[in-house]
């Protein structure tokens, strides 16, 4: 996880925690804490994801039925926001590398601008399954079997997706404190570990929604 | 209290002796380990103990990749003996013989129900023949129970949703504990009874209704008059209108059903299903899991319209019109 | 002169240090506190089972002490004790460092733990749960009427707490190591927690999900897990097993991690076989992902994939009896001192012996059916968890007990509490293994009057296992004022947190330890008492 740094800049020196000898042990433990917290994020998404395999599986049929009940105009912009996020993330740390301040502003500022559009639409979506009555546990009727399994998918998408725009909300949140630190200045190209931290973080969030989207929105379509 | 030390199970059945030899061997391997650590242990422990006004000498002990591979190698051998003598113990155990009687057994918060073929009904207390396997087929109403009779040496769960079997030979008469085994709430411990193992001869008399109530206050036997579990799962069908779609002597709107247990079926999808205890219970459940090739999605589910002994009696009345063996059917479902 | 013990005074300079000893005693008091809690429960319930009817308390209060029993004594006491306390104080000292990676982490890490505690025990307040520790759904989704979703929130959120130090630690080692310390000159503790930290990054995020599904199912009344609504409770038990095997292993590996210490300095002589105990630990930890249905071998998993389960299970015990075979090799031509963590160590190699011994038991198959669910399962896990893991604490608090006190512990006392809690604790669980193979199931409150004579050795010896415990819990807490005070090295131990003042200052060391040896010497100068 090298970076480039730009020859004369030093990072200041209070930025160097005190159990840490030198700024590349500390740049190395938060990039490798950083990976592992992500790991445990694969594993956490990745039991939902198990749960909803089984149910796919034994209720194909169902869940293919389910799956044009999902909006996939607004699914598939909401994907193209969210590759689109991931894109001004990653022009946010190439800024930072480069000392380009005003460009790394824009770009938190982006970023947290789509993500809170890909929410928008979230929740949008969220709302139109609460007229349609589809909201498990809320107000979807099970008066006969396949309303039942169908049931199941809709809690999936309520508890894969929620948990997912809850990553979301954490992650504009991040950027936002982010956003105030390279105001003042705090982001160099000899320092801006917590940018590509945050980076990371965020393309995780985008990969699980890549998975999140075919699984929920496309699987009917092909029929 | 009296002093009653009980420490080791009675055997009753034919299986108790084969897991309580391998209960044994286990017994004998970890007396030899354990002691040879204890021994080991303490040898070492006072052998090269240090007084505390003498200095310490240490010494160099070179590792060994030989022993290092031979503490390795044995226990894994050990284990794997382990592993196949278990497995077939526990194969035996999930296969119940061809001529095995069947009972139905339905647990539910907090008593268990078991129906017999002819009819006859208990709660709480089973009643059966010695030295003929018994083929249980368990179904739970509310939550996970689990069905246990330490001297038989058998145990299985009863989930909601599914069925599951479990079979015994008793090999002699007498009166066992019957537990239930998997906590299901308020009155676990009291969901327990007895297995009445009986003659041959004296059980047929207690199915006939001659040995009412013999010592078993918990037990409820129902007349006979209501006819055995098929002769009710026939009026059921007959009740929930089954028989208008799924005529006896042609082919009606939904399949024909004579001759479908334990047969091969297959589905509009292109799947073949073996047609046992499940498959039965899930298509009157969920009908449109699996259809039947060449027949439409029309038969509603009877979710929440009968209960787990009404569909026990259904799957007796099924069975008992017509049923081809395969080698498959004596498999453990699920 | 300074330490970190009265480098500043006040609550405020406790509940906001970021030193990682000083959360080492916050967690401490907090697990010392929880295990007190969890192990009344478990006075009470003993006591009910004296008689064989149910009449101290009515059932439902029965389930819920034995449920609360499990919950506390899992999640808030077995699997953060070693990690949180020895494994917070000493994992930066053993690597030279000054503190963990992330210290404010490892603050808040203290802070959720907490947060999670509350829930649970605001649940137990409340009227408690009865579903037991494994929430087996549906009774827990819909038939329960009990405060599920707050002790299963209480869980999740002390699963975070627990993800939380494992990374600390992983980056930690990873990072930090001393000059010259080499992965295979690190002390064997380390490789435990290690693996430990490995598990928990992956086990327990699964665990949460489990919980999530099951408060979402029993608040929304969802059909997840319910078969009324097309769902499947067997589910539930594959996730909520996925963790919870491995759990086990991360509540026994720091323990084992504690022992391989133990073993060596109070032999003087170096582990038998490094190489081979420290891929062991990493052998349980893989393999102890694979091999969650062997808790599920009735309950409908079908016979093949039972027969797999056994099979790895089978495998996993390997690695644990390879540990015990080196751990008594070390003892071979050593100069053993019988100090009480020593003795602690050996009671632990015997226990532990017994108790993996009796899971080969759980792991064959025909066998397994008659005994789960039964009290030889009981038997088996309490002979590994507090014959096991307990022994492993109470040993590496008092081997460490100089350094992070800056005292020592009466001797005296501290052998005596040790012989008692041995003999309680085995007059308590082996009448258990006898009971199980009887056929006494088990969260029972009410028994058949055969097992009477056994309910009753066993809650005798319960009775004297508590007084056991309670004694180590008067004279450290006494020995804080009034022990004598420690050296540097009291026991002639190898090991950089020894070259520290007792107890160190807030930095650890000076400059940063440079490694030149291998870990485990023991030369002629470092006797006893001596200054390094």
């Amino acid at each position: 996880m090298s970076i480039q740094r730009s020859a004369n800049a030093a990072p200041p020196s209070d930025l160097l925690a005190h159990q840490f000898d030198d700024i590349e042990q500390q740049h190395d433990a938060a990039s490798l804490g950083m990976w592992a917290f992500l790991a445990t994020e694969v594993m956490f998404f990745g039991g939902m994801f198990l749960g909803y395999a089984v149910y796919r599986y034994r209720f194909a049929g169902v869940f293919a039925e389910a799956s044009n009940h999902m909006d996939i105009v607004l699914g598939t912009l909401n994907t193209a926001i969210l590759i689109g996020s991931s894109l001004t993330v990653v022009l946010a740390v190439h800024a930072a590398q480069r000392d380009d301040r005003r460009l790394l502003q824009r770009m938190l500022a982006l970023t947290m601008f789509l993500g809170a559009i890909f929410l928008a639409i979230k929740f949008t979506e969220y709302f139109h399954k609460y007229e349609e009555t589809l909201v498990p546990g809320i107000n979807l009727v099970l008066a006969n079997e396949r309303d039942r399994q169908a049931a199941i998918f809709y809690s999936f998408y309520f508890a894969m997706s929620g948990m997912h725009a809850l990553h979301m909300i954490i992650g504009i949140a991040v950027f936002a404190v982010l956003f105030g630190a390279a105001r003042r200045g705090r982001y160099t190209s000899a320092y801006h570990t917590p940018v590509e931290l945050a980076g990371l973080y965020w393309h995780f969030v985008d990969i699980i929604w890549i998975f999140l989207f075919p699984l929920f929105y496309l699987l009917g379509r092909h029929q | 209290m009296r002093f009653n030390l009980p420490l080791f199970p009675e055997q009753a059945s034919t299986i108790a002796g084969r897991v309580d030899a391998l209960y044994f061997f286990l017994v004998g391997v970890s007396l030899f380990f354990t002691l040879v650590i204890f021994i080991a242990v303490v040898y070492f422990a006072v052998k090269y103990h240090h007084k505390t006004d003498e200095p310490h000498a240490p010494h160099l002990v070179a590792d060994n990749l030989r022993l290092e591979i031979i503490w390795t190698v044995v226990p894994l051998a050990l284990t794997l003996v382990l592993f196949f003598w278990g497995a077939s113990v526990y194969f035996s155990m999930s296969r119940a013989p061809d001529n095995a009687l069947e009972i139905f057994v339905v647990g539910r918060q907090w008593m268990w129900k078991f129906q017999h073929p002819d009819g006859q009904r208990e709660i709480n207390e089973l009643h059966v023949p010695v030295g003929q396997p018994v083929k249980l087929v368990i179904a739970s109403e509310d939550v996970i129970h689990s069905f246990f009779v330490p001297a038989f040496r058998v145990k299985y769960d009863a989930v909601p949703g599914r069925y599951t079997t479990v079979w015994f030979e008793a090999t002699k008469t007498g009166r066992f504990h019957m537990f239930c085994a998997e906590y299901c709430g308020t009155l676990h411990s009291g969901m327990i009874g007895r297995v009445v193992v009986l003659e041959p001869a004296q059980y047929a008399a207690w199915l006939s209704g001659e040995l009412q109530g013999a010592g078993t206050a918990a037990a409820a036997t129902s007349p006979r008059a209501e006819g055995s579990a098929a002769d009710r799962g026939f009026r059921l069908f007959q009740q929930l209108g089954c028989a208008a779609c799924h005529l006896q002597q042609r082919q009606g709107i939904g399949p024909m059903l004579s001759g479908v247990f334990g047969s091969e079926v297959r589905l509009q999808d292109g799947r073949t299903v073996h047609a046992d205890e499940t498959y039965i219970r899930e298509s009157i459940l969920q009908p449109q899991a699996k259809i039947t090739a060449g027949f439409q999605t029309l038969m509603p589910s009877f979710q929440g319209r009968v209960s787990e002994e009404d569909l026990l009696e259904l799957l007796a009345y099924i069975k008992s019109i017509g049923q081809r063996q395969t080698l498959d059917a004596r498999r453990q479902t699920p | 002169m300074a330490n970190y013990l009265n480098v500043n005074y006040g609550i405020r300079s406790w509940l906001l240090t970021k030193d990682h000893k000083r959360i080492a005693l916050l967690y401490l008091g907090a697990v010392t506190l929880f295990f007190f809690v969890g192990g009344a429960a478990a006075v009470m319930f003993r006591i009910e089972l004296l008689t064989p009817e149910g009449d101290l308390v009515q059932a439902e209060t029965y389930n819920k002490l034995f449920t609360m029993h499990g919950i506390v004594m899992i999640f808030l006491f077995l699997i953060p004790a070693i990690p949180a306390v020895l494994g917070n104080f000493l994992l930066p000292m053993m690597l030279g460092a000054r503190d963990l990676a992330f210290p404010r982490l490892n603050l808040a890490s203290w802070y959720v733990f907490i947060l999670g505690a509350l829930f649970m025990l605001g649940a137990l307040l409340a009227g408690g749960v009865d579903t037991g520790w494994t929430f087996y759904p549906p009774y827990s989704t819909v038939s329960s009427n009990t405060y599920v979703v707050a002790t299963a929130l209480g869980a999740f959120i002390v699963g975070f707490s627990s993800i939380m130090t494992a990374l600390n630690f992983i980056v930690t080692i990873h990072t930090m190591r001393a000059p010259g310390q080499t992965w295979f000159r690190l002390p064997l503790f380390i490789w435990s927690h290690y693996a430990t930290s490995v598990i928990i990054l992956l086990g327990t995020p699964v665990l949460a999900i489990s919980i999530v599904l099951l408060a979402l199912e029993r608040v929304f009344g969802l059909g997840i897990f319910n078969p009324d609504l097309g769902g499947d409770p067997v589910l539930f038990q594959h996730l909520f097993w996925f963790y919870s095997h491995p759990a086990v292993y991360i509540m026994i590996l720091p323990a084992m991690g504690v022992i391989s210490e133990l073993i060596t300095t109070f032999s003087r002589k170096r582990i038998f076989s490094y190489h081979f105990v420290a891929f062991a630990s990493i052998a349980i930890a893989v393999l102890g992902f694979f091999v969650w249905g062997h808790h599920m071998f009735v309950s409908g998993q079908s016979v093949y994939a039972s027969m797999v389960f056994s099979l790895l299970s089978m495998l996993v015990a390997i690695p644990s009896a390879i540990k015990v075979f080196n751990w008594t090799a070390t003892l071979y031509k050593g100069s053993i001192s019988y100090d009480t963590p020593l003795l602690y160590a050996l009671y632990f190699i015997g226990l532990f012996t017994i108790g993996g011994l009796t899971g080969l038991f759980l792991a064959t198959l025909g066998l397994d059916v008659h005994v789960h669910d039964t009290y030889f399962v009981v038997a088996h896990f309490h002979y590994i968890m507090v014959g096991g893991t307990i022994m492993g604490y109470l040993g590496g608090l008092h081997f460490w007990w100089p350094k992070i006190s800056g005292r020592m512990y009466p001797e005296g006392w501290a052998k005596f509490a040790a012989l008692v809690i041995f003999v309680g604790f085995n007059l308590t669980f082996f009448p258990q293994f006898i009971l199980g193979y009887l056929g006494m199931p088990r969260r029972y409150y009410a028994y058949p009057e055969e097992f009477q004579v056994l309910n009753v050795m066993s809650s005798a010896g319960a009775s004297i296992l508590a007084v056991g415990y309670l004694i180590p819990m008067i004279y450290m807490v006494w020995s804080m004022r009034y022990g004598p005070l420690a050296s540097a090295n009291p026991f002639g131990a190898s090991g950089l947190e020894w070259r520290t003042p007792s107890p160190p200052p807030t930095e650890n060391f000076p400059t940063t330890p440079i490694v030149t040896e291998e870990v485990y010497v023991y030369p002629a100068e470092r006797e006893r008492g001596a200054a390094v």
